[in-house]
Parts: C-alpha cells; sequence; structure tokens
C-alpha cells in the first residue's frame, strides 16, 4: 500500500466526526467498527499469516472483556483493570496455543473451537463469579488524562489512537522478520523446520500477537457497551470475526478493515429492517466461501485490474489446503 | 429410590441420546475429515420438525421417522449442492457448515418461535418399569434400547456388509480406496445423510427428556465435539464408550457442583489433548 493512500485514508478516519451525517450514532458504527477491525487484524495473523483457522477467539476477546468488567465493577481503578484484562489475556492465549498448537489445520481449528466454548460455557454457567447470561454491567469509561469518554466524538478519538497502533504494531509484525517466518511456516512448514527455523515457537509467538490484538479490542469494546455478556464469548462471535477476515481478504492487511465495516455495516442496516441478522451472517458467510473464497479486497483488485479474470489459484495454505 | 440412581438412570438415557448424536459425527468425521458444524443445528431441526409432525396429527413414533428422514434428506442435499463445491479445501468446508448453522438457528427461531417446546412422552411409555432393584422411567429405558439397538445396526452395516466395508476404506485412506475403484464421493454422501439422519431422530425423541428449545444447537454441538475427540475419531466404539462417560459427567457434574457443571466435561478432553493427542487426534492431523 502506498504511504500516500495511508495517510489520506487515517486522515479521513480522523475527521470523521465532523462530516459524518448521523452524527453521534455514526460516530458509535465508526468506533465499533475499529474496534472490529483490531479484533480482526490480530485474528488475520493467524488465518492469514500463519494458515491456522481459530474458531475460539472470541474467548481470548471476551475473557478481556470480563477481566475488565470484574475488576471495575469491583472497584478496581481502571488502569489497573486494563493492564490486568490485557495481560491475563495474553496468559490465556498461551495456554490455547500450546494446546491448539499440537495440531494445524482441522485440529487446530477444532481444539480451539473447544477451547472457546469451555471460557463461554464458565462465563454463562458460574453464575456466581460472572452473572452468569445478565453478565457484568458497570456503567463508567475510563478518562485518560482527565478526560471523559462519555460521549461519542471523545471516545471515537481514544478509539482511533488505539486504532492507529495497533494497526502500526500489526504492520511491524507482519513485515519483521519473524512476521515473514511465519508466512514461510505457513507455506512450508518442512522446509522451514530444515532451515533451522523453530516452527513451533514462531506459531506460538504469532499466537501470542493474535491474542494481544483480542485482548485489547475487547478491552475497547467493553469500554464501548461498558458491559460483559456471554455473547461476546459465543461461538457466533468467533464466527463473526472469522467472516470478516475472510470476507475482507486475509493476508491482507487492508482486508480485515474492510471486512469488519461491511459486517457491522449489514449488521446496522438488516438490524434496522428485520430481527434475523444471524441468518443474514450465515448466508453472508456462505456465499462468500463458495463465490469469493479470496475475500473481498483480493477478489475486487482482480476484477479491477482485469475485468472477468479467472480467479488466481490459492494461495497454498492460507485458506484451504494444508501443504504438507 | 435414592438420588444417586436417579443419577445414574438419566445419564444412561443421556449417554443413549448422545451416541444417536455423536455417532454421525464421528462417521463424518472418520470420512470426511471435517467436523460437522451443524450437527448441533440437524439435531435441534429434527426435534422442531417432528413436533410440526406431532402437530399435523402424526403418532410419536411415525412423527420421529419422518424427522429422521427429513434430515437424512437435507444432509444428502447439503452434502451434494455446497460441501461438494469445496472438495479439498476442509477448512472452507468447516466454516461453510459454520454459516449453515448460522442460518439454520435463525429459520428454527423465525418458524418455531422463541419459547421452549415440550414434547409430551408418548402414551403407553410414561411409567415406569422395574429394572433388577432400579425403578426405570419406561421411556428413558427405549430410548436406550433405540440407541444400543441403533448402535448394533450400525456397527452390522460397517463391518458386515459390502458399504461398510467400502466405508472403512475410505476411513482408513480414501485415496487408495478410488484407487481400487471405490466411489469415495458418494460414500460421503451416504454417510452424512446418515449421520444427520441419526442427529435429526436423536434429536426428536430426545424431546421429551430434554425438551426444544433455541440454543439445543449450540449445547449439542460441543458435546458431540467433545464425545469424539475423547473416543477417537471414526470409531463407532469410540463414539459410544464417549457418549456414556459424557452422559455421566454431565448429570453427575450438574448435580454436585452446579456452577462448574461445563467445566467438568472438558476436564477428560483436555487430560486427552495433553496426554494423548496422537492416539485420538493424531489420525487427523495433516
Amino acid at each position: 500500500m502506498k504511504p500516500l493512500a495511508i495517510a489520506a485514508g487515517l486522515a479521513a478516519l480522523a475527521a470523521l466526526p465532523l462530516w459524518m451525517p448521523g452524527g453521534s450514532y455514526d460516530v458509535n458504527i465508526a468506533s465499533q467498527v475499529m474496534i472490529w477491525a483490531v479484533f480482526a487484524l490480530g485474528l488475520n495473523v493467524l488465518v492469514g499469516y500463519a494458515g491456522l483457522v481459530s474458531l475460539g477467539q472470541a474467548g481470548l476477546f471476551g475473557f478481556a472483556c470480563y477481566v475488565a468488567a470484574w475488576l471495575v465493577a469491583a472497584g478496581t481503578a481502571q488502569w489497573i483493570a486494563a493492564i490486568a484484562a490485557i495481560g491475563f489475556t495474553l496468559v490465556l492465549s498461551a495456554v490455547f496455543a500450546v494446546l491448539a498448537l499440537r495440531g494445524t489445520g482441522i485440529s487446530f481449528l477444532m481444539i480451539t473451537l473447544t477451547l472457546g466454548e469451555i471460557v463461554w460455557g464458565i462465563a454463562q454457567r458460574w453464575v456466581s463469579l460472572t452473572g452468569g447470561d445478565n453478565g457484568i454491567s458497570v456503567s463508567t469509561r475510563p478518562a485518560p488524562f482527565g478526560i471523559s469518554l462519555d460521549t461519542a466524538t471523545p471516545f471515537f478519538y481514544a478509539t482511533f489512537a488505539m486504532f492507529v497502533v495497533m494497526l502500526g504494531l500489526v504492520w511491524r509484525f507482519v513485515h519483521s522478520p519473524l512476521g515473514v517466518a511465519l508466512r514461510g511456516t505457513r507455506d512450508q512448514p518442512r522446509r522451514m523446520g530444515a532451515l533451522g527455523y523453530n516452527v513451533w515457537l514462531i506459531r506460538f509467538l504469532g499466537f501470542l500477537v493474535s491474542g494481544f490484538a483480542a485482548a485489547v479490542a475487547g478491552l475497547f469494546f467493553f469500554y464501548y457497551n461498558e458491559f460483559a455478556s456471554p455473547y461476546v464469548l459465543s461461538l457466533t462471535t468467533s464466527a463473526e470475526v472469522v467472516l470478516m477476515v475472510i470476507a475482507g481478504g486475509a493476508a491482507t492487511l487492508l482486508g480485515p478493515i474492510v471486512g469488519a465495516a461491511l459486517v457491522l455495516g449489514m449488521q446496522d442496516v438488516v438490524s434496522s429492517y428485520v430481527a434475523h441478522w444471524n441468518l443474514m451472517l450465515g448466508a453472508i458467510f456462505v456465499a462468500i466461501i463458495l463465490f469469493m473464497p479470496e475475500g473481498l479486497v483480493p477478489g475486487l483488485a482482480r476484477l479491477a485490474r482485469r475485468p472477468g479474470a479467472a480467479p488466481a489459484a490459492p494461495r497454498p495454505g492460507a485458506f484451504g489446503r494444508t501443504p504438507s | 429410590m435414592n438420588l444417586w440412581l436417579i443419577l445414574a438412570v438419566n445419564s444412561i438415557a443421556l449417554g443413549g441420546l448422545l451416541f444417536l448424536l455423536a455417532s454421525g459425527f464421528s462417521l463424518i468425521f472418520g470420512l470426511m475429515r471435517i467436523p460437522n458444524l451443524m450437527h448441533g443445528s440437524f439435531f435441534m431441526l429434527g426435534a422442531y420438525l417432528g413436533v410440526s409432525f406431532l402437530r399435523l396429527g402424526a403418532g410419536f413414533w411415525p412423527a420421529a421417522i419422518l424427522a429422521g428422514l427429513a434430515l437424512a434428506g437435507t444432509g444428502a442435499v447439503i452434502e451434494r449442492l455446497l460441501l461438494r463445491r469445496l472438495t479439498g479445501k476442509p477448512q472452507a468446508q468447516v466454516l461453510l457448515t459454520l454459516g449453515m448453522a448460522l442460518i439454520v438457528a435463525d429459520l428454527c427461531l423465525m418458524l418455531w418461535g422463541g419459547d421452549p417446546i415440550e414434547v409430551q412422552t408418548p402414551a403407553g411409555l410414561t411409567g415406569v418399569v422395574p429394572v433388577f432393584s432400579v425403578v426405570f422411567p419406561t421411556y428413558r429405558l427405549v430410548v436406550v434400547v433405540i440407541a444400543v439397538a441403533i448402535a448394533v445396526a450400525l456397527w452390522l452395516m460397517l463391518e458386515r456388509t459390502r458399504l461398510g466395508a467400502m466405508i472403512r476404506a475410505g476411513v482408513d485412506d480414501p485415496q487408495m480406496a478410488r484407487v481400487i475403484g471405490i466411489r469415495v464421493s458418494r460414500l460421503f454422501s451416504i454417510v452424512f445423510s446418515l449421520g444427520a439422519g441419526l442427529a435429526g431422530l436423536g434429536g426428536f425423541i430426545g424431546g421429551p427428556i430434554l425438551s426444544v428449545y433455541p440454543g439445543l444447537d449450540q449445547d449439542m454441538l460441543p458435546l458431540a465435539l467433545i464425545i469424539v475427540i475423547l473416543g477417537g475419531t471414526g470409531s463407532l466404539a469410540g463414539a459410544l464408550v464417549g457418549s456414556f462417560v459424557i452422559g455421566f459427567l454431565y448429570n453427575f457434574g450438574q448435580a454436585l457442583f452446579p456452577d462448574l457443571a461445563y467445566v467438568i466435561l472438558f476436564v477428560p478432553l483436555l487430560a486427552v489433548l495433553v496426554i494423548r493427542p496422537q492416539g485420538l487426534l493424531g489420525k487427523l492431523a495433516p
């Protein structure tokens, strides 16, 4: 991507509260899109760059949400709650990674799914700790440097700052030697091993990066809603974020952001007409997998290059056949 | 009758239901190498369709058979029209079943509403029968008998028929099976349809025990996953053992540690993953 285009895009985004027609409603939607985009960017490190599809990512996202909510509800200072939420979620990510990285491909997917379901089950059933279906509700957002984030625009800028930092971090990671090695483990795990790379460790670190992004996004999701409920941990949430990644385009930096905007935009539009968002979500999911498996960003780029051209051969390992 | 015996009886009945769910899941997993994430949806859809057949005037057992057949048909259609297009891309297939699960869940909510539906125990099976010194509710006993009968039938089919031999060949080595002229893709349709039908049947005959409600699919899918990881994929005996283990853990866990019942279910699973991953998951690692 051209630096100029990125700068222009970020500037347009930063000025969004000034030009959005819908006022604070639209500004709030934009904040949500950025939160989910960070979540999806993190998952994309696994799905796109490591070739590992995690269906338990909501477990990490929601865990950060719950830790922060529980601590804030118990009267802990906001900054301690934030650090604890991210720290504990990183620990949980490491546990997930150790268990899930016993396999790749389908077994990785299944173990992450199961781990996510465990976290969901705990939140749902361990009522004395988590409030069960009622979740944990608080009524304060943090006020960094004395600036209240209670209204839409200040919250938007706090989220924007977080978004830019996380985008920069993910960009830096993906282009670092470690990020390149991670792609190597996706495409040619055996050769990478033969070349002396510790394939397991590289994947483990990739998982931690992904978990870190999920934790930060989960924390901001909690700030936005001032609420943690089992829904954020559910398989539907994991499915939604996977959809964002593959709808936008795995292994691209722009893809997950476009995917997040697309999914949340659809959700916003559909929900105002019909009550059946999950039906739409499933239908989009199936349609994307069947008809545009490479995702919107690479798909549109292909169409722009040569209208009517045949789809490019799928990248090995990214999303599909796993190389041996 | 004391609490423990009641729990044990309930556990056995739940184990039988879980076997109907997990046997198909395990066969699909063994042959097609994908966890079918809409298996819980088949279970729930079967239950709802059976309820509708009941309301249309069908008897309990005809409704159960119709629900099973309807789901078998649904499974065959999904395999033919959707999964077949993604042959060779297991991750895309899994995500497709996940998308379909979301669709089915919302469709059921649309068509049958959000309130739980109680299914009446069929007349004549509401009493209890004494088995040794235990008083066993008749209907639960019937469920166990059905599950055992289906287990025996599946075992005979797999071990004693030509189709079963072909399925076993497909599970062990799909490429070699193709080379010697077995149409493995046709086996996929048969097994997927069979698994869906069994899940649908299980969902409906589980109705009088579990009732039917939105979210039943999400409650059952993790159980199927645990059972199959515990028992080993593609193994009928594994599914049988796993079903009863989970049936017991679920009921006893809920009675003893209600807050942690769900977590207790996953303990054996994590133990298996940590201690014997190669034994139970090694086969499906690419």
